[in-house]
């Protein structure tokens, strides 16, 4: 296995960086019309740096951070605590299941206009816009991983005297992680993605804030640097919580 | 161990079920897949609703629940949790019953090495062998000490030869513990060796309940014979004793080697599947060699029942359908037939 390992890493790194390079090369040679509208990688780069010295970037991060940080994690354990209790209770499952069904499929962006008029614009608005993207699609994981745990075993559990709390404690939540994480990994980048766009429609501060001011001044370095974050930062916290999942169940799967 | 009573069970499929299973005996509950074997093991254990009385020592408890039953259950496909260790599955129902960890300690390490899975201890079920399951799931069945024990046909997904190790092992373990234990299963072999008493069942009702040799040489219906494989049952005349543990049997007009431990035999039933057939001599160490000739032919899929005739004895063979058509045996073609030892039951006067 390990032989293979710096195979895949460099399949990992050859494709971005000669991305990079035909991004930079395209630039340069201003093979596209407008080069104000492209600029090089490198010149993003630079970029970079001038914003995190300048004091634009850190604050407006941690802005976003913060809300997603606040809204996913608020959303996803209300989503678990519920998911668990209708997977494993059928009264909680009828009587949440039709409200469920009738909110899930409204895109959590389309909550907006909603929330500024009942929460106003503030710091509360972008965490409960992410609140509710989180909350439905890691209640519905949760909810079929419980769902999923085989009937025997908590027949085997309830035979060796187990009580029902005992067995969602120690069967059921365990073997439901699988699908708790699925749903939290999709739904870590999806955070990202709504906190931007909230950011750039309503809030005046974060990311999206900042892409919408380097919009108006025609700075396309700016936006391509908060585009890199925001990749990166969906990336970086999918990998987190691979990296729990495996923790967690790796050992057992 | 206490005395297992159910009376006039009614569910889903049993319709006014009675049955007793007696202090410290082994109990075999067979019978055809659907007859309704696992929904009464289930009864017993409180998994599922049922309507009528189940008694243990002559105490109704219906109204405990699975986890107050002192059951231990063996399940078919072991049902150990995936995500616990060997030590810790086997420490679950201790746990669950809120023991000292010490005490817990103590009856895990008992019993890996009653069950020699030791060096098992810190693997995940994943990672075992289907016998080094089997042994995890016994363990973790026994830990808290139960009354009663029920398996489900607990050795349907192993190697023949792992199965029958194992099925020696829960007989000898299940008579020093002294448990009232029922045992479910469709397998003939295993139901004879296994069974202190034999109860058939068939559409969620009692057919016959007796000892193996009883059901075996007495069945009171064709169902219940033809569940155990319609034996071929022959009266014995006379035998003569050879050395090993072995006699010579003469059957009217045959003459076949059996079991025989020196007392007097009144019949004995060779089962249709351990009669082997050629149309050449079989060159064998098996000791009944017989040559007869082809009687009938009858396709009862996935096996064809061949009826020959050998002297003046009709003797059924049971041949699976694809290993027959390789045979190019006919009806009137003469054939030689060998039946192992292991396939012969003997019934003493």
């Amino acid at each position: 296995m390990n032989e293979h390992q710096p195979i895949h890493f460099i399949w990992g790194i050859v494709p971005v960086f000669v991305m990079l390079l035909l991004w930079e090369t395209t630039a340069r040679l201003q093979w596209i019309p407008g080069g104000i509208f492209f600029p090089p990688f490198t010149t993003v780069m630079a970029e970079v740096g001038d914003m995190l010295f300048g004091g634009v970037l850190i604050p407006n991060f941690m802005c976003s951070l913060g809300r997603v940080v606040a809204g996913f994690i608020s959303g996803s354990l209300c989503g678990i605590s519920i998911g668990i209790l209708m997977g494993w209770n059928e009264r909680a499952n009828r009587w949440f299941s039709p409200i469920i069904s009738l909110l899930y499929p409204i895109p959590a962006l389309g909550w907006l206009p909603v929330l500024m008029l009942w929460i106003g614009i503030n710091e509360m608005l972008p965490i409960a816009i992410i609140f509710i993207c989180s909350f439905f699609p890691v209640l519905y994981n949760s909810l079929t991983g419980v769902r999923q745990v085989k009937p025997e075993l908590i027949n085997a559990a309830r035979i060796l005297g187990a009580s029902d709390l005992f067995i969602l404690q120690r069967v059921v939540i365990p073997l439901a992680l699988p699908n708790i994480f699925t749903g939290l990994k999709l739904q870590s980048g999806m955070a990202w993605k709504v906190v931007v766009a909230s950011e750039m429609v309503a809030i005046p501060t974060g990311i999206g804030a900042l892409m919408m001011r380097a919009e108006s001044l025609v700075r396309l370095d700016i936006i391509l640097v908060c585009l890199m974050i925001l990749s990166v930062m969906c990336l970086l916290f999918e990998k987190f919580f691979t990296f729990l999942e495996f923790k967690t169940t790796g050992k057992w799967r | 161990m206490p005395v297992i009573s159910l009376s006039s069970i009614t569910n889903h499929i049993c319709c006014g079920t009675d049955l007793q299973v007696h202090d410290g005996e082994l109990l075999v509950l067979a019978g055809a897949t659907g007859a309704g074997k696992t929904t009464l093991l289930n009864v017993i254990a409180g998994l599922t609703s049922y309507g009528g009385i189940v008694r243990f020592d002559g105490t109704s408890v219906d109204s405990l629940s699975p986890s107050k039953r002192n059951v231990g259950y063996l399940f078919q496909d072991f049902a150990l949790f995936p995500h616990l260790t060997v030590t810790e599955n086997i420490a679950f129902g201790l746990q669950a019953r809120g023991l000292d960890k010490k005490i817990i300690a103590q009856r895990v390490s008992e019993l890996l090495v009653l069950f020699k899975i030791g060096p098992l201890n810190n693997r995940y079920p994943k990672s075992l062998s289907g016998g080094e399951k089997q042994r995890t799931a016994l363990a973790r069945t026994l830990a808290p000490h139960p009354e009663i024990l029920l398996l489900d046909e607990p050795f349907s997904s192993l190697d023949q030869r792992t199965a029958k190790f194992l099925r020696l092992e829960i007989k000898s373990l299940q008579q020093k513990l002294g448990l009232t234990a029922v045992y479910v299963t469709h397998n003939q072999m295993e139901a004879f060796e296994m069974g202190d008493r034999l109860a058939v069942i068939r559409n969620g009702q009692i057919e016959q309940i007796g000892t193996p040799v009883e059901i075996l040489f007495n069945p009171i219906t064709s169902a219940v014979s033809e569940l155990f494989g319609a034996p071929n049952i022959f009266q014995c005349n006379s035998i003569e004793a050879l050395d090993f543990g072995l006699g010579k049997a003469n059957c009217g007009s045959l003459s076949l080697i059996i079991p025989y431990d020196g007392k007097a035999v009144d019949k004995i039933a060779v089962f249709p599947s351990g009669v082997r057939l050629s149309r050449h001599p079989i060159e064998t160490p098996m000791p009944n060699r017989l040559q007869g000739i082809v009687l009938d032919v009858r396709l009862k899929t996935p096996v064809v029942l061949v009826d020959i005739q050998v002297n003046n004895e009709k003797i059924t063979a049971e041949i699976p359908s694809q290993l027959w058509e390789k045979t190019y045996i006919k009806i009137s073609d003469p054939v030689y037939a060998t039946i192992s030892l292991k396939w012969i039951r003997v019934l003493t006067k």
